[in-house]
């Protein structure tokens, strides 16, 4: 039996990545090498088997494609149909058609080719045969290209389709759009069919299973008909009246009572009237559903009419099936909104399908081989004596009780969708949490305290450790105290304050000298180290010495008279020049004070005379030497401008050096 | 949530920073920071690296055993929730670690104690021999002591202006 799963197909290449498969399967899965020097018989061998071996791969690809896709005849009429409307049957005829053709043109293109390379002379004419004898197999496939897309597409939206077995028990749902087929299905079996407030929500069949009796039902929801003719349908409505016309189903027609599905009692019932040529053989109900808007009583006069007109149909297939002529089992009412009658509908509907199809089989031939294999052995009675089933009094009580609370349970999700939905209402976990006091419910426990984790220290005999810590710090603090008036004359030696000045003074002292140091150091290399006669800042002077020398402790006038003294060269000389005692005086003794200039004059000279004691030889080396001293002094060009002295490539590709041949080596690199 | 470990320094680890290592023997390293990782990653021990809490416990810097660590244990049984046991563990954590600080400020002081005697005689012997820097050796002989040398401060007496005055 075949299985209506059409998942299993393998994926259709495009006609480019075919061709792309088998050739380099043919690369990697032949022999690749050959040279020019073989025995003639071995290179044609070689090429056969290549051109051999590709009209294999594509004459087993091809036929697995051809094989895979089903055969519209083939299979049961609903999936003809069902495939005839999604994919027009003619359009894949053809192109399966396509492929076949294509398969036995490479076959045979293949078969030619092989002929001629018996006859190959050399490597050059084998290889071109088999160049040719690829390159049309491959222009074959590039041709039917289209139809591998074309196929493949189908092949897609196949596997999608819902798998549906047209010989089990089936209820179809059928009804204008938006009048509730896909809530239902949603009821009764796991199916989530969307359900929107436009119509044509669903697009498509879907399935559910549903079981009733220890069966298994098949539930199909078909998109919504809208009454016209038959030839204006749609793709989608035609999909519902494949449904409707090949499968053997139960069918639940939907009727909106209320017409909040946009369409009046009148127009549902018109479509009823138009495709009950369908509903022949089936059992039929007639399901009002959306009562909760209108109830069927409240329904106005026409409307009424309409509805008994339609029973009266639906009574009639009852009837024809040689069922009960009573109406109970034709028009049933029900809401999915409140799920009132929903199981009642599907009973009725099991039921209905249960039984003709168990009157379908008893009527026909093979029945009676099943029925001589079984059975039913009836216990004769013994006496007249009643035994009915005998259930305990608590046993009643209980499921009186349980009946009762069922209805009064109340869930999360009521809850949930009573404060405003999933998104707005958050559910509270703490409610049945078992606590000693129930205040204690809402608290939140801080976990972090200080940089420690509270649930660390979390004890029921805390403060008790905390008693006795404390008591401990405590006696330890005492012990503390006690040995510290003990320890206190430990240090004989200790400085006074003025001592400690002392030795504050010192370290100032040696961190300047040490400070000092450094910062010689560092600009050592960079600072001229003039002598110390040349004194530029003035630092030696008598008043400094002074100074120093009386915070020693010393009496620094001694000091500073000799040094006045020894400075003062030529004391008679300068007797008469006006100078103050307090001045200070330059310590070196050498030098005279060189602000007192005595006799030199000054006077201008032309630049290139010689002056005796310069070390000059004549005028114009003098000339010289200024102009090299003035060269060291030009500015320096640090813009870095490009200069003449920069080297310059005019051409960085000369025409020359790039091309021609060589005689010998490569050209790789010029 | 909970304040971990760094395995290599052990500071505190609060949610949201540093990087765990789980490795093929399911044992979790966490870090702080990535200077940790990567000393982890170089190998280095943790022991005998100095900015980390493990070597100055081993090297006796900072208090090892005492009763304030055995307070805070990671206790793997969850505890029924009581408010009384909550308030009660929140105040003593305060006074806990106060306990605990001052037993660290007394391990330290304790182990600095010995510090001063020797700090005392650096400081004399620093004194006595580079007293030459602030005291000239004439004002040692005259004053020996290790003092700075006493300033003499001349005074200038303006007679004239007195006699001027008697006028």
């Amino acid at each position: 039996m075949v299985q209506y799963n059409f998942k299993k197909m393998t994926a259709v290449p495009t006609g480019k990545d075919f061709i792309d498969i088998i050739l380099s399967r043919t690369q990697r899965q032949t022999p690749t090498v050959v040279h020019k020097g073989y025995a003639i018989s071995r290179l044609r061998q070689f090429y056969m088997r290549k051109v051999k071996y590709t009209q294999q791969n594509f004459h087993e690809k091809l036929s697995t494609i051809i094989d895979e896709f089903p055969r519209l005849d083939d299979i049961h009429p609903f999936y003809g149909d069902l495939l005839h409307v999604l994919y027009n049957k003619d359009h894949y005829k053809l192109a399966l058609g396509q492929i076949n053709t294509a398969r036995n043109l490479i076959s045979k293109v293949a078969k030619d080719y092989v002929k001629l390379l018996k006859f190959g002379d050399s490597l050059y004419r084998c290889k071109s045969l088999k160049v040719a004898a690829l390159g049309r197999m491959c222009t074959i496939m590039k041709r039917i290209s289209p139809s591998l897309a074309y196929l493949e597409q189908v092949r897609q939206h196949m596997a999608r389709l819902p798998s549906i077995d047209p010989n089990t028990r089936t209820i179809l749902i059928c009804g204008y759009p938006n009048v509730g087929k896909s809530s239902f299905i949603n009821k009764i079996t796991r199916a989530d069919v969307d359900v929107q407030p436009y119509a044509f929500t669903t697009k498509s069949l879907f399935v559910g299973h549903t079981d009733y009796k220890y069966l298994r039902y098949q539930v199909i929801d078909t998109p919504g008909i809208l009454d016209r003719p038959f030839e204006d349908r749609n793709i989608i409505e035609m999909c519902s009246i494949t449904a409707l016309a090949h499968l053997r189903a139960a069918v639940l027609f939907f009727l909106d009572v209320s017409g909040s599905c946009g369409y009046s009692v009148a127009q549902q019932a018109a479509l009823f009237h138009s495709i009950k040529s369908l509903f022949m053989n089936k059992p039929l109900i007639i399901v009002c559903n959306k009562i909760d808007l209108q109830g069927l009583d409240a329904l106005p006069e026409e409307d009424m009419k309409l509805v008994t007109e339609m029973k009266a149909e639906a009574a009639k297939t009852v009837v024809a099936q040689g069922g009960e002529a009573s109406g109970e089992a034709v028009l049933l009412t029900m809401s999915t909104l409140t799920e009132d009658g929903v199981i009642a509908v599907k009973n009725a509907a099991c039921e209905r399908l249960l039984n003709q199809r168990v009157e379908i089989k008893m009527k026909s031939k093979k029945i009676n081989d099943c029925l001589n294999r079984f059975h039913v052995a009836m216990p004769k009675p013994r006496d007249n004596k009643e035994r009915p089933p005998c259930i305990p009094q608590a046993v009643l009580e209980a499921r009186a009780k349980e009946t009762q609370q069922k209805e009064k349970r109340k869930l999360e999700r009521d809850l949930e969708d009573e404060n405003g939905g999933a998104g707005v209402y958050s559910a509270s976990l703490r409610k049945h949490y078992i606590l000693a006091d129930e205040e204690w419910k809402e608290d939140i426990m801080p976990e972090i305290l200080d940089g420690h984790n509270v649930y660390d220290f979390v004890d029921a005999d805390i403060l008790q450790r905390l008693e006795e810590l404390e008591r401990e710090e405590g006696l330890r603090l005492e012990a503390e105290a006690e040995a510290e008036d003990d320890a206190l004359d430990m240090d004989a030696r200790d400085l006074s304050p003025e001592e400690r000045e002392a030795l504050a003074e010192i370290k100032k002292k040696k961190a300047m000298l040490i400070q000092e140091h450094r910062i010689k150091k560092s600009t050592a290399e960079s600072r001229p180290t003039v002598p110390r006669k040349f004194d530029r800042y003035r630092s030696f002077t008598t008043k400094r010495m002074g100074r120093e020398l009386s915070t020693l402790g010393m009496d620094p006038s001694a000091a500073i008279n000799r040094a006045r003294s020894k400075s003062r060269v030529g004391r008679k000389r300068e007797r008469s020049q006006a100078r103050g005692d307090d001045e200070a005086v330059n310590m070196d003794v050498d030098q005279p004070n060189k602000k007192l200039r005595l006799r030199s004059r000054s006077r201008s000279r032309p630049p290139g005379e010689v002056v005796p004691g310069e070390g000059l030889r004549d005028s114009a080396q003098k000339v010289k030497a200024i102009k090299l001293a003035k060269n060291s002094v030009k500015l320096r060009n640090k813009s870095a401008r490009r200069g003449e002295a920069d080297r310059v490539i005019p051409n960085m590709k000369p025409k020359h050096l790039f091309s021609g041949k060589r005689s010998i080596g490569k050209t790789s690199r010029r | 949530m909970r304040i971990e470990k760094c395995w290599f320094c052990s500071s505190s680890i609060y949610p949201g920073h540093g990087i765990q290592f789980v490795r093929n023997d399911a044992k979790i390293f966490r870090f702080c920071r990535s200077k940790c990782h990567k000393n982890f990653k170089m190998k280095r021990n943790p022991r005998k690296v100095k900015w980390t809490k493990a070597y100055r416990r081993v090297h006796g810097k900072d208090m090892t055993q005492d009763s304030t660590f055995e307070l805070e244990r990671k206790r793997n049984r969850p505890e029924r929730y009581d408010r009384n046991v909550a308030e009660n563990t929140l105040k003593a954590i305060k006074k806990i670690d106060k306990v605990r600080v001052a037993r660290e400020a007394r391990h330290h002081a304790q182990r600095m104690k010995g510090n001063k005697v020797s700090e005392m005689k650096a400081a004399v012997k620093e004194l006595e021999q580079s007293i030459h820097m602030v005291k000239a050796p004439i004002a040692l002989k005259e004053d020996p002591s290790l003092t700075l040398p006493k300033l003499k401060v001349k005074v200038v007496q303006p007679a004239q202006a007195e006699d001027q005055m008697e006028e």
